[in-house]
């Protein structure tokens, strides 16, 4: 399903010409309510498919909460209310009688802090599969094994498997909670500041991994870091007190940026 | 491979939600269960004393008006205020019983308010850290003790070196109660104070040390203060467990329910009186619902007695807030 | 306490150091009760625990003898005890942690005052009904825990016994038999387990509260719901806690004689306990009776130590073990 013939008017999302990028998730005119504040506002917004996407914007500016909006982990906390329309694929995500047990597999998360369970590496990845009812060991170990090489991290744990998580960096450590969120093979990969707690080092070998794993997955990855944006993306999103100021082909958002707000962001006159 | 998890994964979803819904209702059900049973308890143990105030028969041996009005013929108050519920005429104040819970506890708290907070002072203030290691398992160690072995110890020990050393009359008497009562209430006011203690912020005591006050000094004049919320907690529950306290006031009191003023005699508590008299009573009689009664009453002091403690100590931590803010 | 002007430097030094002498004083004073106290336990005692003692009935208006009817009263005793209690107290203190909001009753209803006219104000409702209970539960089980120990006798007496026992006798028994109506070891282990139960609830939700949250949401976000949560990762993780909770609670349930008075223990029984729904011989009730109302007490006192001595070694061991396995666990969680 592709949304060509439908532009809205508030989002200056473009599309060149002959591109035929399927739409994975779509926003439109959402709003999100913190008790009576008013914390998102008429968000319209057309996340491609098998793509890295970036929303970046001065702190506070509703971008996490914006993300946590897609697989619904806003839903545990008490007051919080939306309106509008995310649709994945085409199923809009509020609808009632949705299933959210089932949503949150189709949309995997990736923390800013890592938050591996003490439990050993193999259970860690395996956790969302034995959760679902799978307990062939050959599947599991097929997918363990799958999920890690995907995350980059099979060679350096593949002889401790049964290692507790603990023991290991926290650039592994990140890289083991991909694979987990990975194992239940996702549909949307979504990464909230993932590597803000990390090392330079550490952080490259994260930003590899995001490259490669779009061919495969759609992401959409929170961060502070507009470097880091401008290296691993294809399009940005730019938040602004809840609002979403612009959103283009993150070339073109650096370099040629069409708001004024944009611009001053960027250039680090504020934020 | 995906298309096969999701399968599995799909045809539980329903189910495992279904067993989410199970969960959460059995949780709730659990999350009744200590509200029922103290209403339960009040209910059950106010109930046997009903006949008091309903039945004439039950009336005519047991009512409040004996219960605490009723005066017998006599010099003294001991003669005046009698508990004898077998005797053919039964005389059932509950006067010699109420005194001789309060001396009890009085003469524990007495004992164990002091000597807790002073051990729990020095322990967070004064002591280095390698007797901090003895003391707070040796408290540990004193709390263990079933109270049960302290009235034994109080009973067998504690009364003969206590009549031999201060000859007294009665070798089982108020002072050997409370003071065993003592022992065993040190460990609760010591442990509350001591993490009340632990808990007043360092920078109270360096700006009275900036001052040029002692350890001492700011020990006594600064922290203790500034504990005072949980101090106080720690006296008032040391005073619920004490007028509650059953088998050391049973067997290092005497057994006695005579109405006196005089720590020297023996005494019989409300929990005791209970304890010994509840084996050989016939149940439905009027001394079963006198009985019962004592338990009401013991139940709504210590209700009363905690809740109003927390409510103090409350208002005591809002006092600090304000203060120190 | 203001110093006196006239005590120079010096002076405040020494009376500064006989102050600190006589907090001394009150530790110095704890000791010397608990190594009197054990010691003349100990000493007198541990030469009557030979394995006559602990495997032989009593004997002689139990001047001699053993008792191994006490001991395995006791055991029993505290293992039924300990099946009522632990899962119920786990349950309610996860029910506490986990299934009711965790920001309290002020804010919840602060929260649904200021939703006026919103959608989702019925859920806002519900939720700070939900903390409203939370809290009156919370206060149940303070007030539990304060409620004197004859008292829970008193209700396991009118309640257990005279009610539920009495009605499940009226409906399965014979005219005029009592079956369930009396004492029993089900009975005492019930009401024991009341009074076992603030305890158990209070070190679980410690133990709850030092799994982190993120992992709840880790969890949550890779699909799993609550329960499952719970199952997999909480109650794993706050496991060592629960257990020492439980231990502590369970050690001093054995220690108990008050509730179990009239609920079913009993002096002298010529068999052991085949049943629930039989008497039983208790070592702390068997020390109350040695102790009260033996007509010679002098014969009875080997005994009686004896007995003491093997009672408070059972607690002490069980106490014990719930500190070896605290202190386990906080090294480990410090790694």
């Amino acid at each position: 399903m592709t949304t060509m013939d439908f532009v809205s008017p508030t989002s200056v999302s473009s599309r060149m010409a002959g591109e035929t990028t399927a739409t994975k998730i779509e926003v439109r005119d959402f709003n999100f309510y913190y008790g009576d504040a008013k914390v998102l506002h008429g968000i319209d917004l057309d996340i491609p498919e098998k793509q890295v996407t970036a929303f970046i914007g001065p702190s506070g500016c509703g971008k996490s909460t914006f993300l946590r909006s897609i697989n619904r982990m806003n839903d545990i906390i008490p007051g919080a209310r939306v309106e509008g329309r995310i649709a994945v694929s085409g199923r809009d995500l509020y609808a009632p009688g949705v299933d959210v047990v089932a949503l949150r597999r189709r949309i995997g998360m990736v923390f800013q802090k890592s938050n591996p369970f003490p439990k050993s590496i193999y259970e860690n990845v395996a956790y969302g599969l034995r959760i679902g009812g799978e307990n062939d060991k050959r599947t599991l170990d097929e997918t363990v094994e799958r999920s890690l090489q995907r995350a980059a991290l099979w060679g350096e744990v593949k002889d401790r498997l049964n290692g507790s998580a603990l023991s290991l960096s926290g650039g592994q450590q990140q890289r083991l909670c991909i694979a987990r969120a990975l194992a239940v093979d996702p549909e949307v990969l979504l990464m909230d500041e993932p590597a803000s707690a990390l090392d330079p080092i550490a952080t490259q070998k994260i930003e590899e991994l995001v490259y490669e794993l779009k061919s495969n997955y759609t992401i959409v990855i929170v961060t502070h870091n507009m470097q880091q944006a401008a290296r691993v993306s294809d399009r940005t999103a730019f938040f602004m007190l809840g609002k979403l100021v612009e959103y283009n082909e993150t070339r073109a958002i650096f370099m040629t940026p069409k708001e004024k707000l944009t611009e001053d962001y960027i250039t680090g006159r504020f934020g | 491979m995906n298309r096969r998890h999701d399968e599995v994964f799909f045809r539980r979803a329903g189910r495992r939600l279904r067993f989410d819904a199970l969960m959460t209702g059995a949780f709730s059900v659990a999350g009744w269960v200590a509200i029922l049973f103290i209403f339960l308890i009040f209910l059950f143990t106010f109930k046997e004393t009903i006949p008091i105030f309903t039945d004439a028969e039950v009336q005519h041996e047991a009512n409040l008006g004996k219960f605490f009005a009723e005066k017998q013929e006599g010099p003294t108050l001991m003669d005046r205020y009698v508990w004898q519920p077998t005797s053919e005429k039964p005389k059932v104040s509950l006067w010699p019983i109420i005194l001789g819970t309060l001396k009890a506890t009085v003469v524990g708290l007495l004992f164990a308010c002091p000597v807790g907070v002073a051990a729990a002072l020095f322990s967070s203030e004064f002591a280095p850290p390698r007797l901090r290691e003895v003391i707070k398992p040796a408290i540990e160690l004193l709390a263990g003790i079933p109270s049960v072995v302290m009235g034994f110890f109080a009973l067998i020990v504690l009364a003969t070196w206590l009549q031999q050393t201060f000859g007294f009359t009665y070798r089982l008497n108020a002072v050997n109660a409370g003071l065993a009562l003592g022992f065993a209430l040190v460990p609760i006011v010591y442990t509350i104070s001591e993490d009340g203690l632990a808990a007043v912020p360092r920078s109270y005591r360096e700006a009275s040390y900036a001052l040029g006050a002692t350890k001492f000094q700011t020990a006594w004049s600064v922290v203790l203060p500034a504990a005072a919320p949980a101090v106080f907690a720690s006296f008032v529950l040391a005073f619920g467990r004490a007028i509650g306290e059953t088998m050391i006031l049973l067997m290092a009191g005497g057994n006695a329910a005579i109405t006196s003023f005089s720590l020297l005699d023996p005494l019989r508590t409300l929990s005791a009186t209970i304890a010994a008299e509840m084996g050989e009573v016939v149940v439905g009689s009027a001394h079963y619902s006198a009985l019962f009664f004592m338990g009401t009453l013991l139940f709504v002091i210590t209700f009363v007695s905690n809740t109003a403690g927390q409510w103090i100590i409350r208002r005591m931590q809002k006092r600090m807030q304000g203060a120190a803010a | 306490m203001p110093t006196p002007a006239f005590i120079g430097r010096g002076n405040r030094r020494i009376l500064d150091k006989v102050l600190i002498a006589l907090l001394a004083l009150s530790v110095v004073i704890i000791l010397a009760i608990l190594v009197v106290i054990i010691g003349n336990i100990v000493f007198h005692g541990v030469r009557q625990v030979t394995w006559e003692f602990i495997t032989q009935p009593p004997r002689e208006g139990l001047t001699a003898g053993g008792i191994m009817p006490a001991i395995v009263g006791t055991a029993a005793l505290v293992l039924l005890m300990s099946v009522v209690a632990v899962p119920l107290g786990v349950a309610t203190a996860v029910y506490l942690h986990e299934y009711t909001p965790a920001e309290g009753l002020h804010l919840a209803w602060a929260r649904f005052r200021k939703s006026k006219g919103l959608p989702g104000r019925k859920r806002l409702f519900f939720r700070a009904l939900s903390a409203l209970l939370a809290t009156i539960t919370r206060s149940a089980v303070a007030n539990l825990a304060g409620v004197p120990s004859i008292v829970f006798g008193l209700f396991g007496l009118g309640f257990f016994i005279q009610f539920i026992g009495r009605s499940i006798d009226r409906a399965t028994q014979p005219v005029g038999e009592t079956l369930w109506g009396q004492g029993s070891l089900l009975w005492a282990a019930c009401t024991l387990a009341l009074l076992t139960l603030p305890t158990v609830i209070v070190a679980t939700e410690e133990a709850l509260r030092t799994v982190p949250q993120d992992l709840r949401e880790a969890s949550l976000a890779l699909g799993a719901t609550r329960w499952e949560t719970i199952r997999r990762i909480v109650l794993p993780g706050s496991l060592p806690g629960i257990l020492t909770g439980a231990i502590l609670g369970i050690s001093r349930g054995a220690g108990e004689v008050a509730p179990i008075l009239f609920t079913g223990a009993a002096y002298y029984l010529p068999f052991l306990p085949g049943d629930v729904t039989d008497q039983f011989m208790h070592l702390g009730y068997h020390v109350l009776i040695l102790s009260t109302q033996s007509p010679d007490v002098e014969a009875t006192k080997p005994i009686l130590y004896g007995t003491v001595f093997v009672l408070l070694a059972l607690t002490f061991l069980l106490n014990l073990t719930g500190v070896i396995i605290r202190m386990r666990t906080r090294s480990r969680l410090q790694r």
